[in-house]
């Protein structure tokens, strides 16, 4: 893969929770429009790497970054960087479905809002997201309703929906489908394919088939360590390390 | 001997059952005596003329408490004023900017001592800073005796339903890029406004039955007052001054009056509780 065709870049990345050293000497590369999965058994950082890189960690007292993650050639952990500006451009979906307490085309709408769109662009850009998300069939008929009247799986969309309308660069998702039925599960992974046409995802799950299933790419972390990171069909069936095949086996996790 | 113990255990049951209904009924009992002569006095002296005349001269059975609704409601408006927006960003700010630092720490704990002080206390207070310089009792001085009543009671309850709002709903909100003053007015409050609304009004429930406070910074009157920075009659201290005094006709007034107050309050309460269902409602359909 040629350097142009990479999103973000992590460099030598240490991170630490106050005195507790989380991330250890991370070095990952997120190509362009491609689906990079983060896996690995619980506690091993996945979600820590996923949220250095929109600088979620800053929020909270304590946490400390080392090292360098480059977006747009310009190294994001640097102190004097925009935070709003860089979480337009890096969007995030959680685990649960966070909608607004407000309605359906208002929680589509706020992020647009904060950026200034008004008037008929407005209502376009949020029917164009709704759409992307597909859930627009599902909801044109109750924009006005509240948020909380969805289900689990169409919440869920809708956050992603409420992502991708500020047409960020990349998606992070923490485990978007942890809290869903199976067959919003299979909605939703449906879209991340199609979103990678337009945007970078990175994802981290639990569920390994579904790495296999969507990703493109697949790190393997543990302990806080990269271990292993490369195309998908090459960690599912010929990993270099003993530790990314034990894992991937079943044999512990 | 296992037959013996389960017939222990079954009879201790039955024991703690009988004293702790012994206790509610205990309760209820006094809370229902004081209503039931409240309502059965109070109603009995309702009367046109208690909302539409001033006091009348001592002894004469003529005369009515229109001075004291009206005095009651400015003072509790403007108390009320005052009380919420500094109870309110009190609130906020100890969530959603203060939370982790020492000096919160400090101040929390000192707002919840201040929102179980005697009440006399801010009366008193408000005496030394308003009262004295002024050289008269006055109304602003008993309205924000009230408001300081009030501000730590809404502060507390702010605090305490910003704090339940879920913090993966402020990250959704920072992970759009918004600032962090809009998230709070348009995620945050926005979450917590029933909690809030509901602690606003008890605030004002508490206030609107406080007599001391008022005792010696508005005092009382006996004529219908505008003027803030005079004398202002108010219900409570009305209801004590004729409870007080010698005249049956104003005792009478005084048990229409408590009766009014406590309808008053009754319906603040009411309205609260309805808010609190209302709002578990709205929040079972997440």
């Amino acid at each position: 893969m040629q350097e142009r065709n990479i999103e973000i870049e992590v460099r030598n990345l240490n991170f630490y929770y106050g005195k507790e050293k989380a991330l250890k000497n991370i070095n990952l590369k997120v190509f362009k429009k491609k689906v990079t999965a983060l896996i690995g058994p619980s506690g091993c950082g996945k979600t820590t790497l996923l949220r250095c890189l929109n600088r979620m960690h800053d929020l909270y007292v304590g946490n400390k970054y080392e090292g360098e993650i480059i977006f747009e050639g310009k190294n994001i952990l640097d102190k004097n960087i925009d935070l709003i500006d860089l979480r337009s451009k890096i969007g995030m979906v959680f685990q649960k479905p966070t909608p607004f307490p407000m309605s359906i085309f208002d929680n589509v709408a706020y992020g647009l809002k904060l950026k200034g769109v008004k008037g008929t662009e407005l209502k376009d850009r949020v029917e164009k997201a709704l759409k992307d998300a597909a859930l627009w069939d599902e909801v044109k008929d109750r924009l006005k309703e509240s948020a909380f009247s969805l289900s689990g799986g169409q919440q869920q969309r809708l956050c992603i929906a409420r992502a991708i309308a500020v047409e960020p660069k990349v998606i992070l998702f923490d485990e978007p489908t942890s809290a869903l039925d199976p067959i919003s599960t299979a909605k939703i992974e449906d879209l991340i394919v199609q979103l990678k046409l337009k945007v970078t995802i990175v994802i981290v799950t639990h569920n390994m088939q579904q790495a296999a299933r969507i990703s493109d790419y697949t790190a393997f972390m543990y302990l806080g360590e990269l271990i292993e990171v490369g195309p998908t069909e090459k960690i599912f069936t010929n990993p270099e390390k003993k530790l990314t095949e034990d894992y991937i086996t079943g044999r512990f996790g | 001997m296992e037959k013996i113990r389960q017939l222990k255990r079954k009879f201790l049951n039955k024991l703690m059952l009988f004293l702790s209904l012994l206790a509610a009924l205990y309760g209820l009992f006094w809370l229902f005596w004081i209503l039931g002569v409240l309502c059965f006095n109070g109603f009995k002296y309702l009367s046109i003329e208690l909302f539409t005349q001033d006091a009348g001269p001592p002894g004469l059975n003529i005369g009515g408490l229109r001075h004291a609704f009206v005095g009651h409601l400015i003072i509790t408006i403007l108390s009320t004023i005052i009380g919420i927006p500094i109870g309110l960003f009190a609130g906020i700010y100890y969530a959603e900017y203060g939370r982790n630092s020492k000096f919160f720490y400090v101040l929390k704990n000192i707002t919840d001592v201040m929102v179980s002080t005697p009440s006399i206390i801010m009366g008193a207070v408000m005496y030394a800073l308003l009262v004295i310089p002024l050289k008269h009792f006055n109304a602003l001085a008993g309205a924000l005796a009230l408001a300081m009543l009030m501000v730590p009671v809404i502060c507390v309850t702010t605090y305490e339903m910003l704090i339940l709002v879920p913090f993966t709903l402020r990250e959704a909100a920072y992970a759009l890029g918004a600032y962090k003053w809009q998230i709070i007015k348009d995620i945050v409050l926005r979450s917590a406004k029933v909690g809030i609304l509901t602690g606003i009004i008890l605030g004002v429930a508490r206030i609107s039955g406080e007599t001391a406070p008022l005792l010696f910074t508005a005092f009382s009157n006996n004529y219908l007052s505008f003027d803030i920075f005079k004398p202002m009659a108010s219900l409570t201290v009305t209801i004590f001054n004729y409870t007080m005094s010698p005249y049956e006709y104003w005792h009478n007034q005084a048990w229409a009056a408590s009766f009014c107050l406590t309808f008053f309050i009754l319906i603040l309460s009411l309205i609260a509780k309805f808010l609190i269902h209302y709002g578990n409602i709205f929040k079972n359909k997440r």
